[in-house]
């Protein structure tokens, strides 16, 4: 039995004051896993770096294997280097290094094995377990978006998933074929997708062959629903007693902190020795106190708190549902609920924290103020009587004006939840100096931002990005936040009541009408980015002076991308080039006539790549009257021109402008404008082809 | 007795049942096992004491013939009103015309062709239990088609047997979450995410058939066919309207319009409502609907108008509708067969039923789950295999019958030879004729040496 993992350096962020990557490993230990591999990327050095330092290279029967891989952006990029590695030979567990859980692997296991023996087709077990969202939010307590699925409720074949549901549209759409075989299916609303995947070794030759596979539920698991000629076949396990969850957002931490304060995730609990944590007791209430800690007499801790070693606490504070660290001294008179302090945080008398997180070696001065949702990350200092406005998040960083999502390996693919993470994830960096050479030469921190004597920059939301920081917060939503969200549903539910109601005796005109006008849309929407795409790629070629070859190869990625045919590329890179030319500076209609004849004879072998068939050169002729009409009538007095440079250069035969000129026969005077621009070349054209055939064949 | 008034509608003259159906037979009036189908609704119903009926018949011809049967069979039994409706006003407007006589709270339409031993009463309770708008009964779609015996004739009709409809229920089975029926079941199967949000899971069935007898709570029913004038249909058009808009309801319940202000009032009554639902549901938890109704944290602003509509599960029941040739042919054939103990028949030691006034010749033989109506005569070596003839009817030698229904007063000559057909009333059958998976329309003569298959045979009509 193998199993593999994947991490970003978040792993090693605490979770219950013990790195969170200690509580997957334990997990796959007792679950009798034998063989880890752990795909690391970004950070890798640290976490392997922490492992060699852990005891978990040591254990006997359990072996912990690192992979590295600086290029890696994606879940998909990683299983196509694990199996070019060629390390994983069986069916292998794939979770995340983030994965809290207690399950047993052995009967999801044997499920998996038993019906791969029946059918080599099926290719995955995917874990689910009961978690019914809210209603108003639309998002599981884990903080992720609701989902929906279709599940054969006999062989539990999965049929349907969809998590990044879209809330505009009112319904889910099921392929009627679905039926066809089964007299049943169950739809769910209420189960949660654990993120832990019982593969076959044929996903990751799947993710080989499928080179733009990325996302293993975006990509992956819709792809094979969608793709009934390979025929593979993803099923579910559901689990009813045991926990499994995954951390991608501050919302999963705060949940699976208290679940494990609450002892669901039992026995990976802090007073069970699992990995490094040390002797926590379990007291009375759901309170778990390490063994040297500082408490004044009259300090109250609360329910369901933990305690980290050599923590101080001073006179009349209270804590109650929050985790505090090692080596935190906390003044008098502070109060904290539903925090989460880390490591070597300092809290001066006065302070008040709620719902927030506070990273490793904060200083928070007297009196200062945490409102809910906030993020402290790394050595942060927050000044006397400071007030930290609600979900924001403060660094000692600037916050980068461009959010790399990629620097992250999310197996999840959650961009808000990567977002999240990112302020706590930027400055672990730190020791590794890559980001911080760039800017400490902007730190100049101002007083201003973070009361006198503070440290650090307060990040701006981007643009809607309050909601998802809502969404995704340690801190619950709002009153006010719900009551508009509710108010939100009733609209909503109106629409799609009012969209949903039937003409009678199952006429279904309107509605059809309706999906059909959103399909067009859909597909116009395609077809601009389509040629967005392949413009800036031109561009780009221009500029970097990029060989044919390559802008063919990228050119081509969009295609498959997009899915269009080689006549759309065509038409979009003789559209690039025309709008090229007509921006390149010109005095004069000749000057843009140069320009463009100049482009065409530069990039005609691209160009040509694209004009296999006749049909793909007449689009490019019905593209440049299109263009001349519309987007770039500069070019109309130069039609014949440029048809007759294109024709000249081999890039449009004489058959392809001939046929055009059949086609335009029967269409109104309005559209045969450049026809009759270019008569005199295709009279020329067709009076003058015998002698060039004779030529050629002469020739040849 | 429980407050309930029962529609049943007989239908008229049905298009696809010709040549069965006549002017003098209009549907409700086709035997089955030898007496009208509308019989066996009407004994279901009387055995379910619910004996308040009004019977709708398209067409006053119709309505007459049905009449007269009626009050001659159940005079003293059954309080039967016979209501005439124009033709191809659908059931919608059926329930439109007789409107004025509805006067109970709860309406139990019934399909006058089903064949079934469903206790319509339960259906009633179930609806009352929810205090649901409507309760539509469901059953397993049929596997009907000719058993071991048979003729190969109807066996592909029946393995790829018609898709009536798409079924979602909740979790426990009482609550109907999505219906698709007609056209709809061409398309992708389309889900309202509010519902399936509400209820969490939701089951689709295609194994279920609409049985064609619903629950209606009448104030609701009445409101929609006033409102929704273009509605034709109560399975296709009312059903999936109350259906779709359960969790955002558009009518009133109760009749009465339910207090837009003093919200704290309206907050106690709902939970007045909802605890006394409770305790008749037996349920240790609100159905979904009332959650979502209240809101996820009870605001005062927040009571939604949800209705409720529920289903009833026939599980093991026999139900089928006589809606066409072929399953004519099959609840014949099941009521005398497999379904033969459903409907207080009592059988021979063979299995069969023969009359005692009826005479057999020399070695006629009549299998099991045969019935041989009163003063039927059968000549010399006739074989008879699961079918049913009529009365009085005339039968010559050699004449073989197997998977058929013969009607009354038919005559049948010597050495014919009768496969998978109905052969309505009143017909001759000359000598030698050899039928296969044929319809003989009433008074038809069919002369004497021909030999059919798979065809209609009819007067023209005039």
């Amino acid at each position: 039995m193998g199993a593999q993992k994947k991490r970003a350096s978040k792993v090693l962020l605490p979770l219950v004051n013990v790195p969170m990557i200690n509580f997957t490993l334990a997990w796959l230990e007792s679950a009798g896993v034998e063989e880890v591999f752990v795909f690391c990327c970004a950070h890798s050095k640290q976490v392997i770096d922490y492992l060699e330092s852990s005891e978990w290279f040591s254990q006997p029967n359990f072996s912990v294997q690192t992979i590295e891989s600086h290029n890696s952006v994606s879940a998909g990029d990683a299983l196509r280097l694990i199996y070019e590695r060629n390390v994983i030979h069986g069916d292998f567990v794939l979770i995340s290094g983030d994965t809290v859980s207690n399950m047993s692997l052995t009967q999801a296991l044997q499920e998996h094995k038993e019906r791969r023996k029946k059918d080599n087709n099926a290719v995955m077990t995917m874990v689910i377990k009961r978690s019914k969202p809210s209603q108003i939010t639309h998002q599981s307590r884990l903080g992720t978006d609701e989902l929906f699925m279709a599940i054969d409720p006999d062989t539990k074949q999965l049929l349907y998933y969809e998590d990044k549901a879209d809330c505009s549209k009112g319904a889910i759409y099921l392929d009627k074929l679905l039926l066809a075989d089964n007299t049943s299916i169950s739809l769910h609303n209420d189960k949660q997708d654990c993120y832990i995947d019982i593969c076959s070794p044929e996903v990751l030759s799947l993710f080989t062959d499928n080179f733009d596979y990325q996302h293993l539920r975006r990509h992956f698991v819709k792809g094979l629903l969608v793709d009934d000629i390979m025929g593979y076949k993803i099923f579910t396990h559901e689990i009813h007693s045991s926990y499994a969850a995954r951390i991608d957002n501050f919302r999963s931490y705060d949940t699976i902190s208290k679940d494990i304060i609450q002892r669901w995730t039992y026995p990976f609990v802090p007073d069970v020795m699992f990995s490094e944590n040390s002797g926590t007791k379990l007291e009375r209430h759901g309170m778990y106190r390490a063994s040297e800690i500082w408490q004044s007499r009259s300090a109250q801790i609360g329910p369901f708190t933990v305690i980290g070693n050599g923590t101080k606490i001073g006179d009349n504070t209270s804590i109650s549902n929050s985790v505090i660290g090692k080596g935190c001294t906390i003044g008098a008179n502070v109060s904290i609920e539903g925090s989460y302090v880390w490591d070597n945080v300092i809290i001066e008398d006065g302070c008040e924290l709620r719902h927030a997180i506070v990273c490793d070696g904060v200083i928070m001065k007297s009196g200062a103020l945490l409102e809910p949702g906030v993020v402290l990350s790394f050595k942060v200092v927050i000044g006397q009587q400071f007030v930290v406005p609600s979900y924001s998040k403060v660094s000692l960083f600037q916050q980068p004006t461009k959010q790399d999502s990629d620097e992250e390996l999310e197996y999840a693919d959650n961009s808000s939840g990567i977002v999240d993470i990112s302020p706590m994830v930027g400055t672990v960096d730190k020791s590794n100096g890559e980001i911080t050479s760039e800017l400490l030469e902007k730190q100049c921190w101002s007083t201003s931002q973070l009361g006198s004597g503070g440290v650090g920059h307060i990040w701006s939301f981007s643009e809607g990005g309050y909601d998802e920081e809502l969404r995704h917060s340690v801190a619950p939503i709002p009153a006010d936040k719900l009551a508009e969200l509710i108010q939100a549903i009733d609209d909503d539910l109106e629409l799609t009541q009012d969209g949903s109601i039937l003409p009678p005796s199952g006429e279904l005109k309107p509605d059809s009408n309706y999906s059909e006008d959103d399909d067009n849309e859909d597909s116009r929407d395609e077809s601009i980015y389509f040629e967005k795409e392949v413009e800036a790629t031109f561009l780009r070629a221009v500029h970097e002076n990029i060989s044919v070859d390559h802008v063919v190869l990228e050119v081509n990625s969009l295609r498959l991308s997009y899915n269009r045919l080689a006549a759309d590329c065509a038409g979009a890179l003789f559209y690039s080039m025309m709008k090229l030319a007509l921006e390149t500076p010109h005095g004069s209609a000749s000057e843009l006539l140069q320009n463009a004849t100049n482009i065409v004879t530069k990039w005609k072998k691209l160009l040509k790549y694209y004009l296999a068939d006749i049909d793909e050169e007449i689009e490019v002729v019905l593209k440049f009257e299109e263009m001349c009409l519309e987007s770039a009538k500069e070019f109309s007095p130069l039609f014949t021109k440029i048809l007759w440079h294109l024709y000249d250069q081999e890039v449009i035969q004489e058959d392809a402008i001939l046929k055009w000129d059949d086609e335009k026969k029967e269409a109104d005077e309005s559209d045969k404008v450049f026809v009759k621009q270019a008569e005199k070349f295709i009279q020329w054209l067709r009076e003058a082809p015998e002698e060039d055939d004779d030529e050629e064949e002469e020739s040849g | 007795m429980m407050d309930f008034q029962v529609v049943v509608l007989a239908g008229g003259t049905s298009k696809n049942l010709v040549p069965l159906v006549s002017q003098e037979v209009p549907k409700a009036l086709l035997p089955v096992a030898n007496r009208p189908v509308l019989s066996y609704v009407l004994e279901l119903l009387e055995l379910n004491n619910l004996k308040d009926l009004i019977v709708v018949v398209e067409g006053e011809d119709a309505a007459l013939r049905v009449g007269g049967w009626i009050s001659g069979a159940y005079v003293d039994r059954l309080h039967v009103e016979v209501a005439a409706v124009p033709e191809d006003v659908g059931t919608a407007g059926a329930i439109r015309a007789i409107a004025h006589h509805l006067t109970a709270n709860d309406i139990l339409v019934v399909s006058g062709d089903i064949v079934s031993d469903v206790p319509p009463g339960a259906v009633a309770a179930a609806h009352r239990r929810h205090g649901a708008v409507v309760t539509a009964m469901l059953c397993s779609t049929p596997v009907s088609g000719p058993l071991e015996s048979g003729s190969s004739s109807g066996k592909d009709k029946t393995k790829k047997a018609g898709r009536y409809n798409l079924i979602g229920l909740d979790p426990t089975k009482q609550f109907l979450l999505y219906i698709a029926t007609g056209a709809e079941l061409e398309k992708d199967i389309r889900i309202q995410k509010s519902i399936l949000r509400a209820a969490g899971q939701m089951e689709i069935r295609a194994d279920l058939m609409d049985a064609h007898l619903y629950a209606f709570k009448r104030s609701v029913l009445l409101e929609v066919l006033d409102q929704k004038e273009t509605f034709h249909s109560l399975r296709r058009d009312v059903l999936p309207y109350l259906v779709r808009s359960q969790l955002r309801s558009e009518v009133l319940l109760n009749g009465v319009p339910q207090p837009e202000e003093n919200g704290n009032e309206k907050i106690g009554t709902q939970y007045n409502q909802i605890m006394q639902s409770q305790i008749l549901a037996n349920a240790s938890k609100p159905s979904f609907h009332q959650l979502y109704a209240l809101g996820p944290n009870n605001g005062p602003d927040l009571v939604r108008r949800t209705h409720k509509c529920c289903v009833y599960i026939a599980n093991n029941n026999y139900c089928a509708r006589l809606n066409s040739i072929q399953a004519f042919s099959d609840i014949n054939r099941d009521v005398i067969g497999e379904a033969r103990n459903l409907f207080g028949y009592s059988f021979s030691a063979q299995n069969n039923i023969i009359h005692p006034s009826a005479e057999l010749g020399l070695k006629t033989t009549v299998g099991p789950y045969c019935m041989l109506g009163e003063g039927s005569q059968m000549g010399d070596k006739c074989s008879v295999k699961r079918s049913v003839i009529g009365r009085h009817c005339r039968i010559g030698s050699n004449v073989k019958v197997v998977n058929s229904v013969v009607m009354n007063h038919v005559t049948i000559g010597d050495g014919c030879s009768i496969q998978g057909s109905v052969i309505c009333s009143n017909v001759q059958l000359q000598e030698r004729v050899v039928l296969k998976d044929c319809q003989v329309g009433a008074s038809f003569v069919v002369t004497a040496g021909s030999e059919c298959k798979g065809e209609a045979l009819a007067k023209k009509e005039k």
